[in-house]
Protein backbone atom coordinates (compact mmCIF):
# COMPACT_ATOMS: atom_id res chain seq x y z
CA UNK A 1 0.00 0.00 0.00
CA UNK A 2 0.85 3.82 -0.21
CA UNK A 3 0.97 6.16 2.79
CA UNK A 4 1.26 10.02 2.27
CA UNK A 5 2.82 11.68 5.40
CA UNK A 6 4.00 14.92 6.65
CA UNK A 7 7.88 13.74 7.77
CA UNK A 8 9.92 17.01 9.30
CA UNK A 9 7.41 19.28 7.91
CA UNK A 10 7.93 17.76 4.43
CA UNK A 11 5.06 15.94 2.37
CA UNK A 12 6.28 12.56 1.74
CA UNK A 13 4.85 9.25 -0.04
CA UNK A 14 6.16 5.96 0.69
CA UNK A 15 5.08 2.90 -1.97
CA UNK A 16 4.94 -0.85 -1.59
CA UNK A 17 4.44 -0.28 1.54
CA UNK A 18 3.81 -3.87 3.90
CA UNK A 19 0.56 -4.02 5.92
CA UNK A 20 1.97 -5.20 8.99
CA UNK A 21 4.93 -2.67 8.52
CA UNK A 22 5.85 -0.48 11.50
CA UNK A 23 6.52 2.94 11.03
CA UNK A 24 10.00 2.74 11.94
CA UNK A 25 10.83 0.74 9.14
CA UNK A 26 9.14 2.58 6.63
CA UNK A 27 11.53 5.97 8.00
CA UNK A 28 14.27 3.78 8.00
CA UNK A 29 14.52 1.93 4.87
CA UNK A 30 11.62 3.37 2.46
CA UNK A 31 11.91 7.23 3.59
CA UNK A 32 15.79 7.48 3.69
CA UNK A 33 15.65 8.67 7.59
CA UNK A 34 17.66 6.06 9.16
CA UNK A 35 18.30 8.49 12.69
CA UNK A 36 15.85 6.55 14.74
CA UNK A 37 17.43 3.44 15.62
CA UNK A 38 15.90 -0.19 15.83
CA UNK A 39 17.22 -2.06 18.72
CA UNK A 40 14.63 -3.69 20.40
CA UNK A 41 11.38 -3.77 18.22
CA UNK A 42 9.19 -3.89 21.35
CA UNK A 43 8.89 -0.48 22.75
CA UNK A 44 11.29 -1.73 25.50
CA UNK A 45 14.34 0.69 24.52
CA UNK A 46 13.03 4.02 23.26
CA UNK A 47 15.79 4.55 20.52
CA UNK A 48 13.37 4.53 17.86
CA UNK A 49 11.21 7.33 19.55
CA UNK A 50 10.00 9.67 17.31
CA UNK A 51 6.96 12.14 17.46
CA UNK A 52 3.52 11.30 16.11
CA UNK A 53 1.21 14.27 15.63
CA UNK A 54 3.34 16.07 17.92
CA UNK A 55 3.26 13.20 20.86
CA UNK A 56 6.41 10.87 21.50
CA UNK A 57 5.80 7.53 20.91
CA UNK A 58 8.04 4.44 20.00
CA UNK A 59 8.06 4.32 15.47
CA UNK A 60 7.87 1.01 16.08
CA UNK A 61 5.10 -0.14 17.53
CA UNK A 62 3.39 2.26 15.01
CA UNK A 63 1.84 0.60 12.10
CA UNK A 64 3.17 2.55 8.86
CA UNK A 65 -0.46 2.68 7.76
CA UNK A 66 -1.47 4.11 11.50
CA UNK A 67 0.73 7.17 10.35
CA UNK A 68 -0.61 7.98 6.70
CA UNK A 69 -2.12 11.28 6.88
CA UNK A 70 0.03 12.32 10.19
CA UNK A 71 2.46 14.57 11.06
CA UNK A 72 5.90 12.76 12.19
CA UNK A 73 8.86 15.05 13.88
CA UNK A 74 11.91 12.50 13.57
CA UNK A 75 15.27 13.53 15.36
CA UNK A 76 16.04 14.59 11.73
CA UNK A 77 13.76 17.47 12.25
CA UNK A 78 14.99 19.22 15.30
CA UNK A 79 17.69 21.09 14.16
CA UNK A 80 18.33 23.25 11.34
CA UNK A 81 20.51 21.56 8.73
CA UNK A 82 24.02 21.68 10.62
CA UNK A 83 22.76 23.68 13.69
CA UNK A 84 22.03 21.14 15.92
CA UNK A 85 19.20 21.87 18.31
CA UNK A 86 20.40 22.98 21.67
CA UNK A 87 19.20 19.09 23.44
CA UNK A 88 21.62 17.81 20.71
CA UNK A 89 24.38 20.23 21.65
CA UNK A 90 24.08 19.59 24.72
CA UNK A 91 24.56 15.79 24.33
CA UNK A 92 27.57 16.35 22.71
CA UNK A 93 29.45 18.82 24.83
CA UNK A 94 28.76 16.71 28.17
CA UNK A 95 29.76 13.34 26.47
CA UNK A 96 26.17 12.02 26.92
CA UNK A 97 27.07 9.86 23.47
CA UNK A 98 28.92 6.54 23.83
CA UNK A 99 27.95 4.08 21.11
CA UNK A 100 25.15 6.36 19.88
CA UNK A 101 22.67 4.15 19.74
CA UNK A 102 20.31 5.16 21.97
CA UNK A 103 21.00 8.93 21.67
CA UNK A 104 18.54 9.91 19.03
CA UNK A 105 15.67 8.36 20.79
CA UNK A 106 16.70 10.05 24.15
CA UNK A 107 17.19 13.44 22.22
CA UNK A 108 13.62 13.16 21.47
CA UNK A 109 12.17 11.87 24.59
CA UNK A 110 14.49 14.94 25.90
CA UNK A 111 13.10 17.62 23.78
CA UNK A 112 9.67 16.37 24.93
CA UNK A 113 10.27 16.71 28.25
CA UNK A 114 11.85 20.15 28.36
CA UNK A 115 8.79 21.01 25.85
CA UNK A 116 6.58 20.35 28.81
CA UNK A 117 8.87 21.10 31.83
CA UNK A 118 11.53 23.73 31.00
CA UNK A 119 13.08 23.09 34.70
CA UNK A 120 12.87 19.56 35.58
CA UNK A 121 14.13 17.70 39.03
CA UNK A 122 16.36 15.08 38.97
CA UNK A 123 13.39 12.40 39.68
CA UNK A 124 11.45 14.04 36.63
CA UNK A 125 14.32 13.32 34.34
CA UNK A 126 14.54 10.05 35.18
CA UNK A 127 10.16 9.39 35.01
CA UNK A 128 11.03 11.51 31.62
CA UNK A 129 13.15 9.18 30.28
CA UNK A 130 12.53 5.74 32.15
CA UNK A 131 11.47 4.55 28.22
CA UNK A 132 15.03 5.04 26.81
CA UNK A 133 17.45 2.21 27.62
CA UNK A 134 21.53 3.32 27.16
CA UNK A 135 23.44 -0.21 27.35
CA UNK A 136 26.72 1.55 27.52
CA UNK A 137 24.89 2.66 30.97
CA UNK A 138 25.80 6.74 30.16
CA UNK A 139 23.21 7.94 32.72
CA UNK A 140 25.02 10.39 34.32
CA UNK A 141 26.41 12.02 31.35
CA UNK A 142 22.51 11.72 30.33
CA UNK A 143 21.63 13.30 33.22
CA UNK A 144 24.80 16.09 33.19
CA UNK A 145 23.09 16.74 29.52
CA UNK A 146 19.61 17.59 30.21
CA UNK A 147 20.02 19.54 33.00
CA UNK A 148 23.04 21.67 30.97
CA UNK A 149 20.13 21.70 27.67
CA UNK A 150 16.98 22.79 30.49
CA UNK A 151 20.08 25.78 31.99
CA UNK A 152 20.81 26.60 28.14
CA UNK A 153 16.50 27.05 26.72
CA UNK A 154 16.26 29.43 29.77
CA UNK B 1 -2.73 -8.73 5.09
CA UNK B 2 -5.24 -6.27 4.74
CA UNK B 3 -4.50 -2.86 7.01
CA UNK B 4 -8.60 -1.80 7.47
CA UNK B 5 -9.10 1.88 8.68
CA UNK B 6 -12.45 2.81 9.20
CA UNK B 7 -12.63 6.57 10.32
CA UNK B 8 -16.46 5.83 11.51
CA UNK B 9 -17.54 3.37 14.41
CA UNK B 10 -20.62 1.60 11.83
CA UNK B 11 -17.35 1.40 9.58
CA UNK B 12 -15.05 -0.74 11.93
CA UNK B 13 -17.83 -2.71 12.61
CA UNK B 14 -18.81 -3.42 9.66
CA UNK B 15 -15.20 -4.03 8.54
CA UNK B 16 -15.08 -6.56 11.78
CA UNK B 17 -18.32 -8.94 10.36
CA UNK B 18 -17.01 -9.05 7.42
CA UNK B 19 -13.39 -10.22 8.46
CA UNK B 20 -13.56 -11.80 12.10
CA UNK B 21 -10.16 -12.80 12.01
CA UNK B 22 -8.57 -9.12 11.71
CA UNK B 23 -6.74 -8.24 14.47
CA UNK B 24 -8.09 -4.48 16.44
CA UNK B 25 -4.86 -2.46 16.68
CA UNK B 26 -5.63 0.58 18.69
CA UNK B 27 -1.65 1.63 20.23
CA UNK B 28 -0.06 -1.44 18.94
CA UNK B 29 1.94 -1.83 22.44
CA UNK B 30 0.69 -5.43 21.97
CA UNK B 31 0.01 -6.11 18.40
CA UNK B 32 3.32 -4.76 16.88
CA UNK B 33 5.16 -6.64 19.06
CA UNK B 34 3.75 -9.51 17.98
CA UNK B 35 3.92 -8.82 14.38
CA UNK B 36 7.62 -7.34 14.59
CA UNK B 37 8.54 -10.54 15.84
CA UNK B 38 7.23 -12.59 13.33
CA UNK B 39 4.74 -14.45 16.13
CA UNK B 40 1.37 -13.02 14.46
CA UNK B 41 0.52 -12.68 10.85
CA UNK B 42 -3.11 -12.21 10.48
CA UNK B 43 -5.02 -11.89 7.63
CA UNK B 44 -5.82 -8.12 8.16
CA UNK B 45 -5.36 -5.36 10.48
CA UNK B 46 -8.56 -3.47 11.55
CA UNK B 47 -6.68 0.13 13.01
CA UNK B 48 -9.05 1.93 15.07
CA UNK B 49 -7.32 4.95 15.92
CA UNK B 50 -9.27 6.61 13.36
CA UNK B 51 -12.86 6.26 14.99
CA UNK B 52 -13.52 9.62 16.81
CA UNK B 53 -15.51 7.99 19.52
CA UNK B 54 -12.89 5.47 20.62
CA UNK B 55 -11.37 8.46 21.69
CA UNK B 56 -13.90 10.15 24.04
CA UNK B 57 -14.52 10.07 27.71
CA UNK B 58 -17.63 11.50 28.72
CA UNK B 59 -20.45 10.74 32.21
CA UNK B 60 -23.12 8.39 31.15
CA UNK B 61 -26.88 8.83 31.91
CA UNK B 62 -26.03 7.21 34.89
CA UNK B 63 -23.16 8.45 36.37
CA UNK B 64 -20.34 6.29 35.87
CA UNK B 65 -17.78 7.41 33.48
CA UNK B 66 -17.96 6.20 29.87
CA UNK B 67 -14.52 5.56 28.89
CA UNK B 68 -13.86 5.00 25.37
CA UNK B 69 -11.70 2.07 24.24
CA UNK B 70 -8.93 4.26 22.63
CA UNK B 71 -8.33 6.08 25.67
CA UNK B 72 -4.56 6.25 26.03
CA UNK B 73 -2.98 5.78 29.59
CA UNK B 74 -1.71 9.36 29.40
CA UNK B 75 -5.34 11.00 29.27
CA UNK B 76 -6.54 8.70 31.88
CA UNK B 77 -3.77 9.74 34.54
CA UNK B 78 -3.77 13.37 32.93
CA UNK B 79 -7.73 13.55 33.17
CA UNK B 80 -9.46 11.16 34.86
CA UNK B 81 -7.36 10.85 38.06
CA UNK B 82 -9.62 12.11 40.13
CA UNK B 83 -12.61 10.24 39.63
CA UNK B 84 -10.47 7.06 38.31
CA UNK B 85 -8.07 6.67 40.83
CA UNK B 86 -7.35 3.33 40.88
CA UNK B 87 -7.41 2.96 37.33
CA UNK B 88 -4.91 5.96 37.05
CA UNK B 89 -2.30 4.56 39.76
CA UNK B 90 -2.64 1.51 37.73
CA UNK B 91 -1.86 3.57 34.41
CA UNK B 92 1.25 5.25 36.11
CA UNK B 93 2.97 1.69 36.18
CA UNK B 94 2.20 0.76 32.74
CA UNK B 95 5.39 1.09 30.47
CA UNK B 96 6.98 4.19 29.55
CA UNK B 97 5.81 7.33 28.85
CA UNK B 98 6.18 6.23 25.35
CA UNK B 99 4.38 3.38 25.99
CA UNK B 100 1.69 5.06 28.04
CA UNK B 101 0.86 7.61 25.33
CA UNK B 102 -0.05 5.10 22.80
CA UNK B 103 -1.84 2.16 25.24
CA UNK B 104 -5.29 1.96 25.84
CA UNK B 105 -7.53 0.41 28.23
CA UNK B 106 -8.96 -0.86 25.23
CA UNK B 107 -6.10 -2.73 24.31
CA UNK B 108 -5.79 -4.17 27.65
CA UNK B 109 -8.86 -5.33 27.58
CA UNK B 110 -8.42 -7.21 23.71
CA UNK B 111 -5.46 -8.54 24.55
CA UNK B 112 -6.72 -9.85 28.09
CA UNK B 113 -3.04 -10.36 29.48
CA UNK B 114 -3.22 -12.04 33.27
CA UNK B 115 -0.94 -9.09 33.48
CA UNK B 116 -2.26 -6.77 32.46
CA UNK B 117 -2.52 -3.59 34.77
CA UNK B 118 -6.01 -2.03 34.18
CA UNK B 119 -7.87 -5.14 35.02
CA UNK B 120 -7.68 -5.13 38.80
CA UNK B 121 -8.74 -1.63 39.46
CA UNK B 122 -11.54 -2.68 36.73
CA UNK B 123 -12.23 -5.52 38.36
CA UNK B 124 -12.13 -3.73 41.98
CA UNK B 125 -14.39 -0.79 40.77
CA UNK B 126 -17.09 -3.41 39.40
CA UNK B 127 -16.54 -1.85 35.77
CA UNK B 128 -18.60 -3.08 32.86
CA UNK B 129 -17.12 -3.67 29.24
CA UNK B 130 -19.50 -2.40 26.16
CA UNK B 131 -18.58 -4.39 23.66
CA UNK B 132 -20.31 -4.49 19.97
CA UNK B 133 -20.80 -5.83 16.62
CA UNK B 134 -23.19 -5.09 13.66
CA UNK B 135 -26.04 -7.44 15.75
CA UNK B 136 -26.06 -5.35 18.53
CA UNK B 137 -24.68 -4.07 21.90
CA UNK B 138 -23.79 -5.73 25.19
CA UNK B 139 -22.13 -5.06 28.61
CA UNK B 140 -20.51 -7.54 29.99
CA UNK B 141 -19.01 -7.19 33.82
CA UNK B 142 -15.04 -6.85 34.07
CA UNK B 143 -15.85 -10.30 36.47
CA UNK B 144 -16.97 -11.88 33.42
CA UNK B 145 -14.79 -10.73 30.64
CA UNK B 146 -11.79 -12.68 31.35
CA UNK B 147 -12.42 -16.66 30.09
CA UNK B 148 -8.19 -17.87 29.80
CA UNK B 149 -5.27 -16.86 29.63
CA UNK B 150 -5.47 -14.40 27.03
CA UNK B 151 -8.79 -14.89 26.08
CA UNK B 152 -11.59 -12.79 26.55
CA UNK B 153 -16.05 -12.99 26.28
CA UNK B 154 -15.92 -11.34 22.77
CA UNK B 155 -17.17 -13.12 19.78
CA UNK B 156 -15.51 -13.38 16.67
CA UNK B 157 -17.28 -10.09 15.11
CA UNK B 158 -17.28 -8.15 18.23
CA UNK B 159 -15.29 -4.69 18.97
CA UNK B 160 -14.30 -3.15 22.25
CA UNK B 161 -16.71 0.09 22.70
CA UNK B 162 -15.89 1.54 26.33
CA UNK B 163 -15.71 0.90 29.84
CA UNK B 164 -18.13 1.95 31.89
CA UNK B 165 -16.75 2.62 35.61
CA UNK B 166 -18.55 4.65 38.55
CA UNK B 167 -16.58 7.83 40.05
CA UNK B 168 -15.15 7.08 42.71
CA UNK B 169 -17.06 6.93 45.86
CA UNK B 170 -14.12 5.78 48.77
CA UNK B 171 -10.64 5.65 48.44
CA UNK B 172 -8.93 3.12 45.93
CA UNK B 173 -5.33 1.83 45.65
CA UNK B 174 -2.92 -0.11 43.52
CA UNK B 175 -0.12 -2.00 43.73
CA UNK B 176 2.14 -3.89 41.66
CA UNK B 177 5.48 -6.31 42.32
CA UNK B 178 8.33 -5.94 39.66
CA UNK B 179 11.77 -5.65 38.94
CA UNK B 180 12.13 -2.00 38.49
CA UNK B 181 9.85 1.28 38.18
CA UNK B 182 9.21 1.30 34.49
CA UNK B 183 9.10 -0.97 31.86
CA UNK B 184 7.22 -3.76 33.78
CA UNK B 185 5.03 -6.45 33.22
CA UNK B 186 3.92 -7.31 36.26
CA UNK B 187 4.86 -10.27 38.40
CA UNK B 188 1.73 -9.90 40.89
CA UNK B 189 -0.46 -6.70 41.35
CA UNK B 190 -3.45 -6.00 43.62
CA UNK B 191 -5.89 -3.43 43.29
CA UNK B 192 -8.61 -2.30 45.91
CA UNK B 193 -11.61 0.10 46.25
CA UNK B 194 -13.48 0.72 49.09
CA UNK B 195 -17.21 1.53 48.49
CA UNK B 196 -18.44 2.80 51.51
CA UNK B 197 -21.76 4.36 50.50
CA UNK B 198 -22.72 -0.07 49.56
CA UNK B 199 -20.85 -0.81 52.59
CA UNK B 200 -18.79 -3.00 50.41
CA UNK B 201 -14.86 -3.87 49.50
CA UNK B 202 -13.88 -4.56 45.76
CA UNK B 203 -10.70 -6.19 44.82
CA UNK B 204 -8.76 -7.35 41.81
CA UNK B 205 -5.74 -9.76 41.62
CA UNK B 206 -3.10 -9.21 38.13
CA UNK B 207 -0.39 -11.95 37.31
CA UNK B 208 -1.51 -14.64 39.93
CA UNK B 209 -4.06 -17.09 38.02
CA UNK B 210 -4.76 -17.92 34.28
CA UNK B 211 -6.99 -14.26 34.77
CA UNK B 212 -7.22 -11.36 36.16
CA UNK B 213 -9.60 -12.52 38.78
CA UNK B 214 -11.47 -11.00 42.64
CA UNK B 215 -11.06 -12.21 45.87
CA UNK B 216 -14.63 -11.91 46.87
CA UNK B 217 -13.97 -13.83 49.88
CA UNK B 218 -11.47 -11.62 51.34
CA UNK B 219 -13.55 -8.92 50.54
CA UNK B 220 -16.46 -9.92 52.03
CA UNK B 221 -15.02 -10.66 54.91
CA UNK B 222 -13.38 -7.23 55.58
CA UNK B 223 -16.27 -5.55 54.49
CA UNK B 224 -17.97 -7.86 57.24
CA UNK B 225 -15.82 -7.24 59.73
CA UNK B 226 -15.93 -3.19 59.00
CA UNK B 227 -19.36 -3.70 59.63
CA UNK B 228 -19.49 -5.59 62.49
CA UNK B 229 -17.31 -3.31 64.46
CA UNK B 230 -19.20 -0.10 63.01
CA UNK B 231 -16.63 1.37 61.61
CA UNK B 232 -17.67 2.50 58.42
CA UNK B 233 -19.42 4.92 60.32
CA UNK B 234 -16.74 5.32 63.23
CA UNK B 235 -14.34 5.39 61.11
CA UNK B 236 -12.08 4.22 63.78
CA UNK B 237 -8.33 2.68 63.38
CA UNK B 238 -8.40 -0.92 61.82
CA UNK B 239 -8.25 -3.58 64.51
CA UNK B 240 -4.68 -5.59 64.89
CA UNK B 241 -4.31 -8.26 62.65
CA UNK B 242 -7.33 -7.70 60.11
CA UNK B 243 -5.54 -5.94 57.44
CA UNK B 244 -3.20 -9.35 57.99
CA UNK B 245 -6.11 -11.80 57.48
CA UNK B 246 -7.33 -10.03 54.63
CA UNK B 247 -4.11 -10.25 53.18
CA UNK B 248 -3.91 -14.00 53.61
CA UNK B 249 -7.51 -14.60 52.35
CA UNK B 250 -6.73 -12.45 49.40
CA UNK B 251 -3.77 -14.85 49.01
CA UNK B 252 -5.72 -18.06 49.19
CA UNK B 253 -7.83 -16.46 45.89
CA UNK B 254 -4.78 -16.64 43.70
CA UNK B 255 -3.72 -19.48 41.72
CA UNK B 256 -0.55 -18.35 40.41
CA UNK B 257 2.38 -20.40 38.29
CA UNK B 258 5.90 -20.28 38.16
CA UNK B 259 7.58 -18.18 35.13
CA UNK B 260 10.16 -16.12 34.18
CA UNK B 261 8.98 -13.13 35.98
CA UNK B 262 8.68 -14.64 39.30
CA UNK B 263 7.77 -17.93 41.48
CA UNK B 264 4.03 -18.79 42.24
CA UNK B 265 5.22 -18.61 46.12
CA UNK B 266 7.10 -14.85 45.34
CA UNK B 267 3.76 -14.16 44.00
CA UNK B 268 1.77 -15.33 47.04
CA UNK B 269 3.69 -14.11 49.16
CA UNK B 270 3.72 -10.48 47.47
CA UNK B 271 -0.12 -10.76 47.20
CA UNK B 272 -0.64 -11.02 50.64
CA UNK B 273 1.77 -8.13 51.76
CA UNK B 274 -0.02 -5.69 48.95
CA UNK B 275 -3.75 -6.51 50.04
CA UNK B 276 -2.56 -6.20 53.79
CA UNK B 277 -1.11 -2.27 52.62
CA UNK B 278 -3.53 -1.15 50.20
CA UNK B 279 -6.17 -2.06 53.01
CA UNK B 280 -4.00 -0.34 55.29
CA UNK B 281 -3.22 2.70 52.95
CA UNK B 282 -7.16 2.68 51.76
CA UNK B 283 -8.33 2.38 55.71
CA UNK B 284 -6.29 5.75 56.30
CA UNK B 285 -7.29 7.68 53.41
CA UNK B 286 -11.46 6.55 54.52
CA UNK B 287 -10.12 8.13 58.07
CA UNK B 288 -8.37 10.97 56.85
CA UNK B 289 -11.95 12.14 54.94
CA UNK B 290 -13.83 12.54 58.10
Amino acid sequence: MRINLTINGERRDADDVWEGESLLYALRERLGLPGSKNACEQGECGSCTVYLDGTPVCSCLVAAGQADGREVTTVEGLGQGEDLHPVQKAFVERGAVQCGFCTPGLIVSTHDLLQRNPRPSDPEIREALAGNLCRCTGYEKIMDAVRDAAERAE
Amino acid sequence: MDFLAPTTWADALAAKAEQPDAVALAGGTDVMVEINFDHRRPPALLDLTRVPELREWGTDTDGRIRLGSGVTYTRVIDELGDRLPGLAMAARTVGSPQIRNRGTVGGNLGAASPAGDSHPPLLAADAEIEVASVRGVRRIPAAEFYTGVKRNALAPDELIAAVLIAPASGPQQFCKIGTRNAMVIAVSAFGLALHPQRRVVGTGIGSAAPTPRRADAAAEFLAGELAAAGLWESRDALPEGLAVEFGRKVRDAAAPIDDVRGSAAYRLHSLSVMARRAASWAWDDYRKVA
